[in-house]
């Protein structure tokens, strides 16, 4: 009746997992009982449960990422205690314990927090830098995320029912086959990324359509703010890469579902074909999760040097020719195969290549510095941080591509430490340059500045106390993921270690204390203008948060930085108050619960695909084809806003920019 | 503000970079062969020409940065600075031309230093075929008819060439002071040329994860003199088990921390036999199988490895 799901599948003899899925717990219940109690339970069904607003949607989507963070940053802190402590001793964490937090970590910081990031951020700001109302398919996106929020879910549900992988983030067969790992753990993995992977390429499609198709009137390509060419990039690489991931694991699940033997030790199945086709994902998987947050720096270090971006079709350029090369380097993950000279020559080349373009890139951005009048507010904290940081990671990256050297480094901390350096130094600070950055137009508010510059400090000290011992142990011969050790020369610096993720912990609990401060005390933060860093692109053309149809009225755009020249023009005709627009009804897509209802039946049929519950998974799968079925034979999809009800937002909005005008000029 | 993140940060690396080469000996910078002193070599090469661009580029970062503050009133602003084409040519042509060279290094290196080449010597080199099982180490001497587990002894001075094989989940043989890793996979024999120039200990590791075992995958390496290493031969040739299709089974079996030993001959074609998979891949947990079964094997294997870690004795594997 329930598969291979008895209770033998609560790990009651472990009291880590159980203790820490019990506080979970207690905290979801706690949370869930207030919102019922409080009667927000209908409002949030209304406003973000059932929302297609894009807006809302990059909200959840960051949401998501910032709980799974901490999700992940605990195992993180597991991990580096395990080895301060486990010299010459088991530690506290047994192998078959360790190996499931370090997939998970890895796991869950790449799909669940690095993807979501970014996909939220772009889903955010995006449409409305193109000054456009919505992305070209807004149930869908809805769809999108709630699959994602399944995989995290399931991820998560492994903690307490059953195990996590323990092969490790990239599942390599044959220890990931079913004679080596009979357990179910290897299945959570496979289903959670296969849901939320689907969720992930509609996502792309999506948001490729939308920047493709969908324009204010005006917005060519080349006047396109420079997040918007990398979101692009970033969205052409998911639609090419990700079906290559969901290939891989779905060949996976055949071998351990079905005795197919794509990748087994018998019957001629090929491992290095799985490691093949996994970084043929792989590696344009790290330019989906850079490429966006290239745009952000590019967005934040020019709006905070108040000069336009230096060299902008420079850096479009480079961007397609990152997208272009990001798949032509795979092989570099491993060098240490023993394919032959010529073809580790080759890839170890090309993968240096991919250096010029992001060399350009930083370049430009030292440029845009250069004779700019630089503000150091948290966004660009976090750049310049990012801008030094990166470059070193970009360094040691480089390092690791001369075969030869990676022939000694490969699969060591020394590998660990440069992932890291990109992946923290790149795309977390750049996440969070985008999280300070787009705030206060998503909420209205900012966040307190002081606490955002404390974390900031706690997290890039913290990044290299944590991680340049990290380099220093690959150097010393030590390689990645073990549960103990004996060599006494590793253990100060994993010690030293250990000090660093308590010190990016502090960075943590700041940000979790800058968001309840800034939340507390938002009258004061109150971003009244809707264009609280003096920005360059659309989205600070409209107010914040902006109305459910962004712009009351299109924005024309007439050139590059099309919000910036308006204001110019606003200036040189010292026109306080432009005339108002004639106003027109707007439709607006209808909220749908389609995507949570889908998801809600995915849950389930990735939960009883990976109990071998037969009978639930096809009942699963049949609830959310018909949710699909009532959804397609809708008779209303959108509703209109009145002319009237957009005038009366616009108008409030405009009454609140003349004060502000006329309180700038009398205090001038 | 701008300045302290990096001074903090460049004097972190510095810092760390000297201690650990000052303090400790860090394996891959202590070369104990050719291989691993070319490849050392290659590495500060690599880092020094991409120092010369990274370099002054962080610097500049935290330059411009700092000197071009809103509050310093004696720096020039030009807001409409957006483009120069003198200045595009220098981003796109310092790192190619940079790359360009390093380029040069990554071809050369990955020539002369692919894993299959065969090292210039005097001496014919020593074979050893290196099997990796779940999870430990065989190493077979087909010329010398014998094999031993979890200790690699090599003469002095003459180069070894590894087969490398796996007799089920992936690993990736590596002894950090000679050099080049290379990956076992099961199925597959790799080329590994690699050769310890003096007498010394050593140490070697597994650098692909392989499952609960993997941390005790460390083995010893024994580099000794002619007269040392045939000594070694001899005795191990005098007594122990024999390794045949019987014996090899009971190896393949899951086990973790086994003691050093040897076996006094080998089957000669053992090793090819595992390769071309007419020997079955190693097992694989004690009860393989869905459910139930699968978690007890869980729970046996979490219990063997606690077992091992307290007593090393109870080891399961061969006879000693």
């Amino acid at each position: 009746m329930l598969g291979k799901l008895t209770w033998a599948a609560i790990p009651f003899d472990q009291p880590i997992p159980l203790i820490a899925a019990g506080a979970v717990g207690v905290v979801l219940m706690g949370v869930m009982g207030w919102i019922v109690v409080r009667g927000h339970l209908p409002y949030l069904w209304r406003e973000w449960i059932t929302s297609v607003d894009h807006k809302r949607i990059g909200v959840m989507y960051c949401l998501l990422a910032l709980v799974m963070l901490l999700r992940g940053f605990t195992d993180a802190i597991m991990m580096r205690s395990q080895q301060a402590l486990a010299y010459n001793s088991q530690g506290y964490l047994p192998p078959d314990h360790y190996n499931q937090i370090f997939s998970a970590h890895g796991t869950l910081m790449i799909f669940f927090v690095s993807m979501p990031f970014v996909i939220g951020l772009m889903n955010f700001a995006m449409p409305l830098q193109l000054g456009i109302r919505d992305v070209a398919f807004p149930t869908l996106n809805s769809v999108s995320f709630w699959l994602t929020a399944t995989g995290a879910l399931l991820v998560n549900i492994s903690l307490v029912v059953g195990e996590f992988a323990r092969t490790g983030w990239l599942p390599y067969p044959p220890l990931s086959e079913m004679t080596y790992s009979p357990g179910v753990g290897v299945d959570y993995y496979l289903w959670a990324l296969q849901i939320s992977g689907v969720g992930t390429l509609m996502s792309g499609v999506n948001l490729v359509t939308t920047i493709l198709k969908i324009h204010a009137p005006g917005m060519t390509y080349l006047r396109m703010p420079m997040f918007c060419w990398t979101s692009l990039a970033s969205n052409l690489l998911i639609v090419a890469a990700f079906p290559i991931l969901t290939a891989t694991l779905a060949m996976l699940m055949l071998d351990r579902y079905l005795g197919f033997h794509f990748f087994t030790n018998e019957a001629g199945g090929n491992t290095m074909m799985f490691m093949n086709l996994i970084w043929a994902w792989g590696h344009p998987e790290v330019y989906i999760l850079i490429l966006p947050v290239f745009g952000v720096f590019s967005e934040v270090v020019s709006t905070f040097s108040r000069k336009p971006l230096f060299g902008y079709r420079s850096m479009v350029l480079a961007t397609m020719v990152i997208f272009v090369l990001a798949f032509s380097v795979w092989l570099h993950h491993f060098f240490t195969m023993g394919a032959g000279g010529d073809v580790n020559a080759i890839f170890g080349i090309l993968s240096m290549i991919i250096a010029v373009p992001t060399g350009v890139k930083v370049f430009n951005w030292l440029f845009t510095m250069y004779g700019g009048r630089v503000t150091f507010d948290t966004p660009m904290m976090w750049a310049v941080g990012f801008m030094v940081t990166f470059v070193l990671g970009g360094m040691t990256g480089v390092l690791l591509a001369v075969p030869p050297a990676d022939f000694v480094l490969h699969n060591s901390l020394f590998l660990v430490a440069h992932f890291h350096n990109v992946v923290i130094g790149g795309v977390l600070f750049g996440a969070f340059a985008g999280y300070a950055y787009w705030f206060p137009k998503a909420f209205g508010f900012r966040l307190d500045e002081r606490l955002g510059k404390m974390a900031f400090w706690c997290w890039l000290v913290g990044f290299y106390v944590a991680f340049m011992p990290l380099y220093v142990l690959g150097l010393m011969g030590m390689t990645r993921r073990m549960q103990h050790y004996d060599v006494a020369a590793w253990r100060p610096w994993l010690l030293i270690a250990a000090v660093g993720a308590l010190i990016i912990l502090a960075g943590i609990v700041l940000q979790v204390a800058q968001l309840v401060v800034s939340i507390r005390n938002r009258e004061s933060l109150r971003d009244v203008t809707g264009d609280p860093w003096n920005g360059r692109s659309l989205e600070w053309a409209t107010s914040s948060p902006p109305p459910a149809f962004n712009f009351a009225v299109l924005p024309v755009v007439a050139g590059e930085e099309a919000y910036w020249s308006m204001k110019e023009r606003a200036r040189e005709q010292v026109q306080a108050e432009q005339e108002e627009p004639a106003y027109a009804e707007i439709e607006m897509p209808r909220n749908s619960p389609t995507g949570f209802i889908c998801a809600f039946f995915a849950t389930i049929f990735g939960f009883a695909m990976i109990w071998h519950i037969w009978w639930m998974a096809i009942a699963a799968l049949v609830c959310a084809f018909f949710t699909f079925v009532v959804f397609a034979w809708r008779n209303r999809t959108e509703y209109e806003v009145p002319a009237e009800e957009v005038a009366r937002i616009d108008r409030a909005h405009r009454a609140v920019l003349d004060r502000a005008y006329a309180t700038m000029q009398a205090a001038q | 503000m701008a300045r302290k993140p990096g001074w903090a940060a460049r004097c972190g690396v510095l810092a760390a970079a000297c201690l650990a080469l000052a303090a400790c000996q860090p394996a891959v910078l202590d070369p104990a062969g050719p291989v691993a002193a070319q490849e050392r070599t290659i590495l500060f090469d690599s880092l020094l020409i991409m120092m010369a661009i990274v370099g002054p580029t962080i610097l500049a970062t935290l330059g411009f940065a700092w000197w071009f503050r809103a509050s310093n009133k004696r720096a020039f602003y030009l807001p409409n600075f957006a483009h120069s084409g003198r200045i595009e040519l220098v981003t796109w042509g310092i790192p190619l031309l940079t790359i360009t060279l390093l380029g040069g290094v990554a071809w050369i290196g990955s020539h002369q230093l692919d894993p299959a080449q065969p090292l210039d010597s005097k001496m014919p080199p020593l074979n050893v075929q290196v099997v990796s099982l779940d999870w430990k180490w065989l190493f077979i001497y087909p010329e010398q008819h014998m094999a031993a587990v979890n200790q690699l002894v090599v003469m002095a001075g003459q180069p070894v060439h590894f087969q490398v094989t796996s007799a089920s989940v992936m690993n990736s043989f590596f002894v950090p002071q000679l050099g080049s890793m290379l990956y076992n996979m099961n199925g597959m024999s790799g080329e590994l040329n690699l050769q310890a120039d003096q007498p010394g200990t050593y140490w070697g590791l597994s650098t692909h994860f392989s499952g609960d075992g993997f941390s005790d995958m460390m083995f010893e390496v024994r580099a000794l003199d002619a007269p040392g290493f045939n000594a070694w031969v001899d005795a191990a040739r005098k007594d122990g088990p024999v390794l045949n299709a019987a014996t090899y089974a009971e190896l393949a079996k899951q086990s973790i921390k086994d003691p050093q030993s040897t076996f006094r001959d080998v089957d000669p074609t053992l090793y090819w036999r595992v390769v071309n998979q007419e020997i079955a891949p190693g097992p694989g947990p004690v009860e393989s199988g869905g459910g139930q079964a699968g978690q007890e094997a869980k729970s046996l294997g979490s219990g063997a490895a606690q077992t091992a870690a307290a007593d090393p004795a109870i080891c399961t594997t061969g006879e000693r």
